[in-house]
């Protein structure tokens, strides 16, 4: 309803000449899964859709390799990106100090490279920021990072996987400053700071405008020696935009050079610590530079604010601080649609893999020299990480949906197949002597005797194939995909337990139910074709 | 099930490496040691087996009269689950849809050795009657002497695959044709 009420309203403005042009589909704005990501993306979003633009919204990827990865097959067409992190972690550049420099460099190479076009930069740099407890600061006197070489050899520090392997990250910390800390872990984004306030580790690395730095009085170490290259923050914009909707890729450069790096931390601080949705906090900084209009309520602008801030828990913060059952009462309409696309996703992936590997497990009992080493191949998928096999898919099948799905369908593979070749292979061999004894054929063997008395084993090999599928659908928000993972992985970029949970919560029934309803449908089955037995 | 090494094996005067092995097998009564009837399977299903295979519209018809043949109420016992007879029940089942489909030949691989005496005896003597009615040729393996001179008409003595004697069984008790089968029949307690 609200969505085709924005598309009309992108009608008439471009009817009557003040929408840029009419856009057959809407521009993918996506983010990555860390709060300034999700406000600037949010503000792209807005801004264009107050140009009449219809927007499609993808916030939270995965990381840089999905997000650029998405951006560059044209699955995405803008999200929020930093020079530095263009120079080293995408093209695999030297580090320099001018950012004037490095964003030549990286605008060119991108452009030569991907078709990737970098816009003027926003106006502000979010650098890496090493951060202590303010007591550590105090007892240790730390200021700068040549501080931290000098008196860190006892702290533990807790980095981000990311961080830990980059080139301009701990490896280049090492290097120039020397720096030996006790201990590294590596920690998700979500978990750092409260590990840090906890006392779990010393040191971590944050952002410069991190608005939890602020949350947990912690003190920045200074990049005294200048290694961090510039992290210029910038709109990416993909090919397909820039040729099939140039218009609104002007749209875009109007935010350029307008967010200072007061005003960001600002926009920050409001999010993940004062708990406002992301959709107010963009709208509101919208408002502020006087790109959109500032009396709500009149405007598409406006509109499509309020309806983001209704439907809050895909990219919205904590609205108040009431407690996680009021939480869950507020956002249970979007937690009901989120829940059905999850189930959605297992059950399409489940059946996909029923339909593979029950043929396949049947088939291998006939060839049990070969069976061992197939089964064992499609075990090994198991293996692989979810979100490792979610970005090897990237190349081939972008992001959204399918990919999921064909993930999801990987991992259901091997519990079904294993499972239906030992049930087969193991039925009762009195029963298949006799039947064959008797003149039945191999294949009446198949279907009378050998499937019908292996379904309690197969049946388990698909409930655990489910309850799996429903603990790995929440990666699905990675790429894009939608379902329970929404708010966790939202709720982990903003430190928010109460979003973390209102996903991990019905995720976790979600699995309950699951494996509840395929237990009777096993009974059932086992009633029909198993004997009476139950 | 099992090509022979040499020689021929002749059904009806055609020889089995000839027939098409399954519809071989579905002209065959068959009748396992531990009755090997389909779990899943009521007991009418089961004993219209052979009947079903072969196509026949009254298959039902067919196995409730086999029941009622092995001494068992089809009314009673169609539509009971395998799993809820007792042994001597289920062999009787068994045979019941071996003889189904009016075999012309059937084979019993010791059908009676894994049930309690009473019920063996009970068992023998239904199969001996039963086979007087039908006039029906059976192959019955078995370990135990008594059990193959109380109900054959022939027996063969294998002893690592060979046959020792081939008689009927007043003329195996009289003279035995090697100390292996004297001693099998003193054993058994026929001598």
């Amino acid at each position: 309803m609200r969505r085709s009420f924005a598309g009309v309203v992108a009608l008439v403005l471009s009817a009557v000449g003040l929408g840029t042009q009419p856009t057959a589909r809407p521009v993918v704005v996506a983010s990555k899964p860390f709060g300034e990501s999700y406000i600037l993306a949010e503000m792209f979003a807005q801004l264009l859709e107050s140009h009449g633009i219809a927007v499609d919204r993808r916030l939270g990827l995965g990381a840089t390799q999905i997000a650029y990865g998405a951006l560059r097959s044209g699955d995405i067409d803008v999200y929020p990106e930093y020079t530095g992190t263009g120079l080293i972690a995408i093209l695999g550049l030297a580090p320099e100090p001018d950012a004037r420099a490095v964003f030549a460099r990286v605008a060119a190479a991108s452009a030569r490279r991907d078709s990737v076009r970098w816009l003027p930069p926003l106006g502000f740099e979010n650098t890496y920021a090493i951060a202590v407890r303010r007591g550590t600061a105090d007892s240790l006197h730390l200021a700068t990072l040549t501080d931290l070489a000098r008196a860190g050899h006892g702290l533990r520090g807790g980095f981000t996987a990311d961080f830990i392997g980059r080139p301009d990250g701990l490896p280049g910390l090492v290097r120039t400053y020397g720096v030996q800390l006790r201990d590294v872990r590596a920690l998700l984004p979500a978990v750092k700071y409260t590990a840090l306030a906890a006392g779990g580790v010393d040191v971590i690395d944050g952002f410069s405008t991190d608005g939890l730095i602020a949350r947990y009085d912690l003190v920045v170490l200074r990049d005294d020696r200048h290694f961090y290259p510039p992290y210029e923050a910038a709109a990416v914009v993909g090919r397909a935009l820039q040729r099939v909707n140039p218009a609104a890729v002007a749209v875009l450069t109007e935010l350029s050079d307008r967010i200072d790096e007061t005003r960001m931390r600002a926009l920050n601080r409001r999010l993940e610590v004062d708990g406002v949705p992301v959709a107010v906090v963009a709208a509101d900084g919208l408002r502020a530079l006087g790109l959109t209009p500032s009396r709500p309520g009149d405007s598409p602008a406006a509109d499509s604010a309020t309806a983001l801030g209704e439907r809050s828990s895909r990219t919205g913060g904590a609205q108040g601080r009431g407690s996680l059952a009021e939480y869950l009462r507020a956002e249970r309409g979007p937690l009901a649609s989120m829940t059905a696309r999850h189930l959605l996703l297992v059950a399409v992936s489940l059946l996909a893999a029923i339909v593979i590997a029950l043929p396949l497990g049947v088939g291998l009992t006939t060839v049990p020299r070969q069976a061992e080493g197939v089964i064992r191949t499609v075990g090994a998928i198991q293996t692989l990480p979810g979100i490792a096999l979610l970005a090897f898919m990237i190349p081939l099948l972008g992001i959204g949906v399918v990919p999921a799905l064909v993930a999801l369908f990987l991992y259901s593979l091997y519990p079904i197949l294993r499972n239906t070749y030992e049930g087969v292979r193991g039925t009762d061999s009195g029963a298949v002597d006799a039947g064959e004894a008797l003149g039945m054929t191999p294949r009446q063997v198949m279907l009378y005797v050998r499937l019908p008395l292996a379904t309690p084993v197969i049946m388990a090999g698909i409930r655990t194939a489910a309850v799996i599928d429903v603990g790995t659908a929440t990666l699905a928000a990675f790429i894009g995909a939608g379902g329970l993972g929404d708010p966790i992985v939202t709720g982990l970029a903003l430190s928010d337990t109460r979003m973390i949970l209102s996903g991990a919560i019905p995720a976790a029934a979600l699995a309950l139910a699951v494996d509840t309803g395929l237990g009777v449908a096993q009974r059932m089955a086992a009633r029909r074709w198993g004997g009476g037995r139950s | 099930m099992v090509t022979p090494d040499s020689g021929t094996i002749s059904v009806d005067g055609a020889r089995t490496s000839d027939l098409d092995p399954v519809a071989l097998r579905r002209r065959i009564g068959y009748v396992p040691q531990d009755g090997g009837l389909l779990p899943h399977w009521r007991v009418r299903r089961n004993a219209a087996l052979v009947p079903w295979l072969l196509g026949a519209a009254d298959a039902d018809a067919q196995a409730d009269a086999a029941l009622q043949l092995v001494g068992l109420d089809p009314r009673v016992f169609g539509d009971r689950w395998p799993r809820q007879l007792s042994g001597g029940q289920r062999q009787r089942v068994a045979i019941a849809r071996a003889l189904a489909a009016r075999p012309h030949v059937l084979l019993l691989d010791e059908p009676f050795g894994a049930l309690d005496a009473i019920t063996r005896a009970d068992l023998q003597e239904s199969f001996r009657a039963l086979r007087r009615s039908l006039r029906i040729t059976a192959v019955l393996v078995t370990h135990d002497l008594r059990e193959a001179s109380a109900l054959a008409d022939r027996i063969a003595v294998l002893r690592h695959g060979r046959i020792e004697q081939v008689a009927a069984p007043d003329a195996l008790l009289a003279a035995p044709a090697t100390p292996y089968v004297a001693e099998l029949l003193l054993r058994a307690g026929l001598r």
